[in-house]
Parts: C-alpha cells; structure tokens; sequence
C-alpha cells in the first residue's frame, strides 16, 4: 500500500472529489476552468443566446487571460527575447515598485482601447475618465491611497446630480440610479449605520431595528404637519413654506430631526432597559416583538382602535411639512435654473451621512465604543473587568435608536408623509441584510451594502430582471401573470426581493462570514470562534485550546 | 473527624431578600390576577360566547402545539431559534393543499371515504417531505456554522426562512391558496345553551383534535420510549458526553431536525384543511406566535410548548371573541408578542422550564 504524498490515509479512506482536484497539477486545474467556461459561453454563443460579434469574442479572450494569465506572461517574457530584447525580465524586476505597479495596466488598457477604437467603437469619455480614476487610485502609494479612496467617491457622491443626466447606460444595470434612488440610499445608510452599533459593535441583534424609523418618522410627523390641528393645537416654531392658517405643529424640519433623533433614543432605552437583560437570541426575538408592536400601533392608533388620534391609522399622516432651506435658496429653487429642489434634499441627506459616519467612527474609537466591542467578544469577560454591562448595552441602543430616528425623521418629510405599511419586519431585517453583506461593525462594508441594497431594492432588480426578460427568457408581458414572480416566460424580480436579500444573507454567513468588507477584529471572532459559546461544537472539540495561541496580539 | 456539638447550635444568619426583589413578582402576579379577574368577568356576563370561545381557543392552541414543539425540540437540542420552522409548516400546507385540490380533487362535502384517504396520504407525504425539508435546511445552512458565535446561524436562519417564502411564492404566486370553504364536514358535534346563543363544538374542530392527538402521542413515545428518543435527550443534555457515549451527535440532530419538520408538516395538513387557505405568509406569523408559545411554557420544554400553545390559542381567541373590554382582532398580534415580552421579563424559564442563563 502506498503513501500518497506524504500523508498517511487509512486503507477505508474514499478520496472525495475536493481531494481528487486539489491534487491535480496547476496547468491541467487552468485548463479544466478555462475549458469550463469557454465551453459555457461558447455553448450561448453558438446556440444564439449571445450575438456572436465582437463582444463575444473579446469575452473569449478575457476569460482565457484571467484563467491563464501566468503561461501569457511566460509566453510575453520568451517572445520579447525572441524579438532580441535580452534579459527583459531582469532588468523589469529591477524597477522601482512605483513603475511595476504603475507600468502594466498602460501596457494592457492602452492596446485594448486603440484596438476598440480602430473597431468603430470609440470610448465614451466617461468610461475614460472612469478608467482613468481607477488607474490613479491603484497606482498611488498605499498611504495616500487609504485617503485617495473615501475622497475620491465623496467627490463623485457629491457632484453626482451634476453629471447624472451625461452618464452612460451599464449592459444589464442599464441605467445609474436616479436622484430619488441616491437619498434613499444615504438614508439607508443613515440606518444601516444605527443598526451596526447595535449589532457590529455591540454585538447585539436586533431584528426591530424598524421601530426606531417608525418612531423617528412620526415624530416628524407630529412636530411638522397639520395632523394635530384637529385637537385644536396650534404652534409655529421656524418653520418655512407652511400655508398661513393651517394649524397643527410647525417646528423647523432641521429642529425636528434632532428632538425625533433625541425621542427614538430615549425610545430605544425604553425598549432595551426590560430587554436587556436577555442574552443572544432572546433579545433577538423580544427586539422583533418590540418591532411588531410598534408597527402595530401605528396601523391601529386612530380613534378607532385607541381612543385617540395618534397615528391617523392606516391612511397615515400626510402631507408633513417639506424641510425649508432658507428663504434665499428657496427662491433659487424656485427659479428652478441652478438646482433642483431634490439635489438640495440629497445634499442635505448626504451631509446628515456624514455627521452619522464621523459620530459612528468616534464612538466605536471612545471608552464607550471599546466597551460595546468588548462586551460583543466576551461579556462575562468584559463584566469581570468592571464594565458595567447595562448601562453600556442601553447607551449602544440608544446610539442605534439616535441616528435610526434622524433617519426616520428625515424621510418622513421627503415623502411629505408617514404611511404604516412602509414599517414591515421586513424593513428590519432589508437593513440587517446591509449589515451583514457589508461587513458587521465596518462602517465602510455598511455603506457599500446599503448602497448596493437599496439599489437593488428600488431599481436593480426591476432592471436586471427586464433584461433578462428582454435577452435570456422569451418574456410574454400579456401571458404574465402579475402574483406570479415566474410565469409565461417572464422573470418578476421585484416579486422576489425578499428571498433573494435571504438567500444573500445565507451564502454571505456561509461563504464570507466577515461580510463583503469585512472588519479585521470581527473577522477573527467569526473565523475561531472566540466571542459565545459555540452552537454545537462536537468535532472541533480542542479548537478553544488553539484559539489563544491563534489570536494575534496587535488585534 | 470530631462531632462536634456547637457546630448544630451554630446557626447561619438568615439571608434577607431586599424588598426590592418583590417588585417584579408582585408586578407580574397583578397582571396575571388582571387577567383572570377579565376572564371571570367576562364568563359571568356571557357564558356561552365564553364557552365557545373556550372551544375554539383550544382547537387553535391543539394547532400552534404542533408547531411550537418543532421550535422546543430544535431548540432544547442546539439552543437554536429555527426561525424557518414556520415556513416549513407553510410549505406543509401548501403541499396538503395540492393534494387536496390536484390529486384528489376534494369538492365542497366532499364523500367520507374520500376524505379520509386524501387526508392520510398528505399527512404522509407532507410529515415525510416536511421531515426531508427540514433536515436538509439544517445540513446545508447550520451545521457548516457549528463552531461561529451563536448569532451566525441564527441569521441564516432567517435568511432560510425567506427563501422559503419565495419557493411558495414561485410555485403558487401570492394570492394564497384556497380549498373549498366546506371541505371538512361542518356538523355540530354537541351543543350548550339554546341557539341563537349556544356553543357548539363542530367536526371540523374535532378533527383538529383526532389528527393532533395520535401525533403528540407517537411524539411522546418516540421521545421515551425509543432508543433514538434516549440518544435525542442524551444530546441535548450534554454533546460532548453523548459523543463519548457513542450517540452520533451529528445524525441526532438531524434526526430532530426531521422530528421537527414532521410535526410542522402534520400542523400544514391541519391548518390546510382547517382553515381551508394557505398563503406564502401564513407560516410567518403563525410560527412566531408558535414560538412565543414554547417560550411561555419554557422552550425546550416539551409538555411546556403544548400548554403554552393552548394557553396562546385561548388567549388568541378571549382577545378577538370577548366582548367586555376585549382589544379585538386588530391588535391580536400585539398582545402575543406583549405575552412574550412579559414572560421573559417576569419569568425568563416559561410557565414550566427551567432556568437557563440566557434566561439570566
């Protein structure tokens, strides 16, 4: 009986396919991928899925570099020695590392782009400058880099209404996400960012998170609308653009945001201080009860079914008063020449992002933040070195609750209303889904997933899926059936959301478990498995005695 | 070693609880003698509403029961919240359904025979699917996630549970999946006090009953009384001593898992026929009521999630049928998740488990 490369396997071993393709060489795994899938696009190219022009064939030469790009570099080096150019790869590895870095993408993109163009395809400009971006992005040293990178998408972030309309159409996305999409997305991010103290630093999950919007929301709903006129209240407080004579609250949007922001943490403290008690899933489920029972309240709080008109009930509380910029903006707004009224209100929500992103990073740097991180890794441990583990829980749903209502508050007077259909659990756990295909307790990874998400859910899906109905599907829109998200050949993605954030937040937990940005220090909890009592650890029984010794010190 | 006789005489002094430490029982004992003081009131003044509700508050509890030990068993051996449980009755539901419309072609009154056949051979076919379903969920979304921190698999939980929603939604589309309004028979069994205002106990109640009886019974003696029931409380005392032992620790807990969805997939068929409509939805709320019910009766608990689901389901149905201050249908939701919230404050263990440090 022989030995297989050096390891000892016991005569019953049954060597798995995983086993049987890890131990084939290199050149025949490239070959095996590359075969794979050329095979599949060949396979839709010949069959007339895909046109056969000359995309298709530049999709053949892409998938063959990347699976091969190694043997093309040997095969680069032989041939410039061919050429007579002795020594080539030498004398490159002697160049500066700026110029190794610098030099190649030159040397690839400069060909492609005269080939494409002598093709009679010339480059549109913002795919140039696009690339251009990139190029200077990656060549930069990574010190300037780590502050090249968060200015350069703040600069487009904020100019983007400017260059919106001059963009060009992506192939299956087609086309970039409008204005009422980028707000939504910043105050997505507002509340996927709430959430990730809670549940990235804290290490608490709270699957009601949609509460706190509700509450937020209504709150501006209350201190800005005509809603309490009816009981014959009747207060102004620097509010502009509000109909003289109409009654109700009228506090200043700007005034608003900050007492609902202040309302939703004291609400937030109310929830946690009967909560928090609980540990792990407990407080999961207790937070989503929470969550219910506020949205709840809001479906049935008219006089009907409380005795008193708090929330106007299913109808909700519309119309809430626009937020004023200002007499003198608002006249340029109505000139309408320079901006628009909805570049102000994105202006504005990206700003409110930024005071959210900076408070966040501050905290999670502070006493307080090291306490929440400390406590998510081991509470018992974290009690034991005197933290009180009450106070700070309550104080990271506060800070959870804080921006959530700052959010929910200035989304109420965007939409000019509440309404309490838009306070599903299903919100709650769309915003946990940014969390965690983010990366829990990265702000960044949070931003990226909110972003992607929020994209997802308002335009990509709907885009995507009318391009594969358009391209793959022989879609029928007249033989569809609209309850149907998968009938007569047509695709509903919209239909389909929700399991398709599940299944992401599924494959994310199984695959990437840190998220798409993942945090160093979370990844580490996540990867050995310091932070809880593991599920059920059977096999791995001696990995706690490994983890210590794991566990770097610089973390 | 010397007897000694001060050391009798010697004695501790008494430890004193806080005053302080009343406040939260007293508070919790008040609400629980408020809500027996409503029950009362409310018997005195209209018996046979009381009555009736009593009834069908019991066939709904018979109906959650079921579901809620899917949650007690899954969660007494991994200490897991299977948040896709209730979908896994949903989709129980959706298949007794099909039966009933596709295969069998079951009409309004339909023939006994007939019935009973369709009824049989989708309780077999959805506990059997059910059962797969539900232990395939647990191989591909729990178990690669053994060793992370205890939340993990608990979102992917949640991430299966909206999966499994869009399966339903794929195959059937939204608009929820009706029998015929009659296909049970709708005959009264017994009645109390002289209709117009009676009580009255029908068939289709009772066969609520008649399904759900025989089920828990073959439960509790696969639980006791079978080797592979003593492997399932070996491991969900202690893993690693189970292990030593010789359980397969891992095939147990699939086994469970399959326990598990069996029991959702036997609710799916009551539900199905019971209520006569099944949508992509119904599993979500009716498991997290099912849920609060094992909590209340201390989860993990097994008598604890039966009680806890009648207790629910009476109270489901006090709420929604009483008429002297009774909050009403619209706010049915609400009270359930007050219960739950109340429980872990005042009683973290259930009515009948015991405490557990997450419990605190």
């Amino acid at each position: 009986m022989g030995v297989v490369e050096g390891e000892a396997r016991p005569p019953w071993h049954r060597e798995s396919l995983g086993e049987l393709w890890r131990r084939q060489p290199d050149w025949e795994k490239r070959l095996i991928k590359t075969g794979i899938v050329l095979a599949v696009v060949l396979g839709l190219g010949f069959s007339g899925q895909l046109q056969r022009s000359g995309q298709f064939w530049a999709i053949v030469i892409v998938v063959i570099a990347v699976f091969n790009w190694r043997s093309i570099l040997k095969l680069f080096w032989w041939a410039l020695d061919a050429v007579g150019v002795k020594d080539a790869k030498a004398r490159w590895a002697k160049q500066s590392p700026l110029m190794q870095r610098a030099i190649p993408p030159v040397a690839i993109a400069l060909p492609v782009i005269f080939l494409t163009w002598a093709a009679g395809t010339p480059p549109s400009p913002a795919l140039l400058v696009l690339l251009a971006v990139c190029y200077v992005l990656y060549v930069l040293p990574s010190n300037a880099r780590k502050y090249a990178l968060p200015v350069t998408v703040l600069a487009l972030a904020i100019t983007y209404p400017l260059y919106l309309d001059k963009l060009f159409q992506v192939p299956v996305f087609k086309v970039f996400p409008s204005m009422d999409t980028m707000v939504a997305i910043a105050l997505f991010s507002m509340m996927a960012i709430g959430l990730n103290m809670v549940v990235g630093y804290a290490g608490l999950l709270d699957l009601g998170y949609v509460a706190f919007y509700a509450i937020g929301a209504y709150t501006a709903a209350w201190l800005a609308s005509p809603h309490f006129s009816q009981y014959g209240i009747d207060f102004d407080l620097g509010a502009t653009g509000v109909p003289q004579g109409i009654g109700g609250i009228h506090i200043s949007i700007w005034l608003v945001i900050l007492i609902a922001a202040a309302l939703t943490a004291l609400g937030g403290i109310l929830i946690g201080l009967p909560t928090l008690r609980l540990r792990g899933d407990y407080l999961a489920i207790v937070t989503l009860g929470f969550g219910e029972i506020v949205a709840q309240v809001a479906r049935n709080g008219d006089s009907g079914g409380l005795g008193f008109n708090l929330t106007n009930g299913p109808p909700g509380i519309n119309p809430i008063d626009p937020p004023g910029f200002g007499s003198h903006l608002n006249f340029i707004i109505q000139q309408g020449q320079y901006v628009n009224f909805v570049d102000l209100i994105y202006w504005s929500a990206l700003a409110l992002l930024l005071i959210t992103i900076f408070c966040s990073i501050r905290l999670r740097d502070s006493r307080l933040g090291r306490a929440w991180i400390a406590i998510r890794e081991d509470e018992t441990a974290a009690a034991a070195m005197g933290i009180p583990l009450m106070r700070t829980k309550t104080w990271a749903y506060a800070g959870g609750a804080f921006f959530g209502g700052a959010a929910g508050a200035w989304y109420g007077t965007y939409k000019q209303g509440v309404f309490p259909d838009d306070f599903f659990f299903n919100i709650s756990i769309f915003i946990l889904c940014m969390v965690i295909l983010g990366g829990m307790g990265n702000v960044w990874g949070v931003i990226a997933g909110a972003a992607f998400l929020t994209y997802l859910d308002r335009e990509g899906l709907a885009n995507i899926s009318g391009w594969i109905n358009d391209n793959i599907t022989n879609c029928d829109p007249t033989a569809a059936d609209p309850s149907r998200p998968i009938s007569g050949g047509c695709f509903n993605g919209p239909l389909l959301s929700f399991g398709i954030y599940g299944a992401i937040i599924v494959l994310v937990m199984l695959l990437r478990p840190g998220g798409l940005i993942p945090e160093r220090r979370r990844l580490l909890e996540v990867e050995t498995g310091v932070h809880d009592q593991p599920l059920y650890d059977v096999q791995s029984a001696g990995a706690h005695e490994i983890v210590d010794e794991t566990l770097p010190e610089d973390v | 070693m010397v007897a000694d006789a001060r050391a009798e005489t010697i004695r501790l002094p008494r430890h004193h609880r806080p005053w302080t430490s009343y406040i939260v029982p007293a508070i919790g004992l008040t609400l629980v003698g408020l809500v027996v003081a409503w029950l009362v009131v409310n018997a005195v003044k209209d018996w046979t509403t009381f009555v009736q509700l009593t009834l069908t508050g019991t066939t709904r509890g018979a109906l959650y029961g079921l579901v809620a030990l899917g949650y007690t068993l899954v969660y007494g051996i991994l200490e897991l919240i299977n948040f896709a449980h209730g979908d896994v009755f949903m989709i129980g539901g959706m298949i007794a359904a099909t039966f009933a419309l596709d295969v069998f072609d079951l009409g309004v009154n339909p023939a006994l025979g007939i019935l009973v056949l369709a009824i049989l051979a989708s309780l077999a076919v959805c506990m059997f699917g059910c059962g797969i379903l539900n232990a395939s969920i647990e191989r591909v979304a729990y178990r690669p996630l053994r060793s992370a921190p205890r939340l993990v698999p608990l979102i992917t939980a949640i991430g299966m549970s909206f999966i499994l929603q869009d399966v339903a939604l794929i195959w059937k589309g939204s608009l929820p999946v009706q029998l015929p309004p009659q296909t049970l028979p709708h005959g009264d069994i017994f009645t109390l006090g002289t209709c117009p205002k009676c009580a009255t106990y029908r068939w289709d109640q009772f066969f609520v009953l008649m399904v759900d009886i025989p089920v828990l019974i073959l439960l509790v003696w696969l639980v006791q009384y079978t080797r592979r029931g003593k492997a399932m409380r070996a491991t969900a005392q202690d893993k690693d001593a189970a292990a030593m032992m010789g359980i397969d620790v891992n095939r147990t807990i699939s086994f469970t898992f399959l326990v598990a969805g069996a029991l959702a997939g036997a609710a799916g068929v009551i539900f199905a026929y019971f209520t006569t409509s099944v949508g992509f939805t119904s599993g979500f709320t009716l498991g997290l009521i099912a849920f609060t019910a094992a909590v209340l009766g201390g989860i993990g608990n097994l008598p604890g999630a039966v009680l806890g689901a009648l207790l629910i389901g009476l109270i489901q149905d006090y709420n929604e049928g009483l008429s002297w201050h009774a909050p009403g249908t619209a706010w049915t939701q609400s009270i359930v998740f007050g219960i739950l919230i109340l429980i872990l404050v005042f009683r973290p263990q259930g009515l009948l488990g015991e405490r557990t440090p997450e419990g605190g």
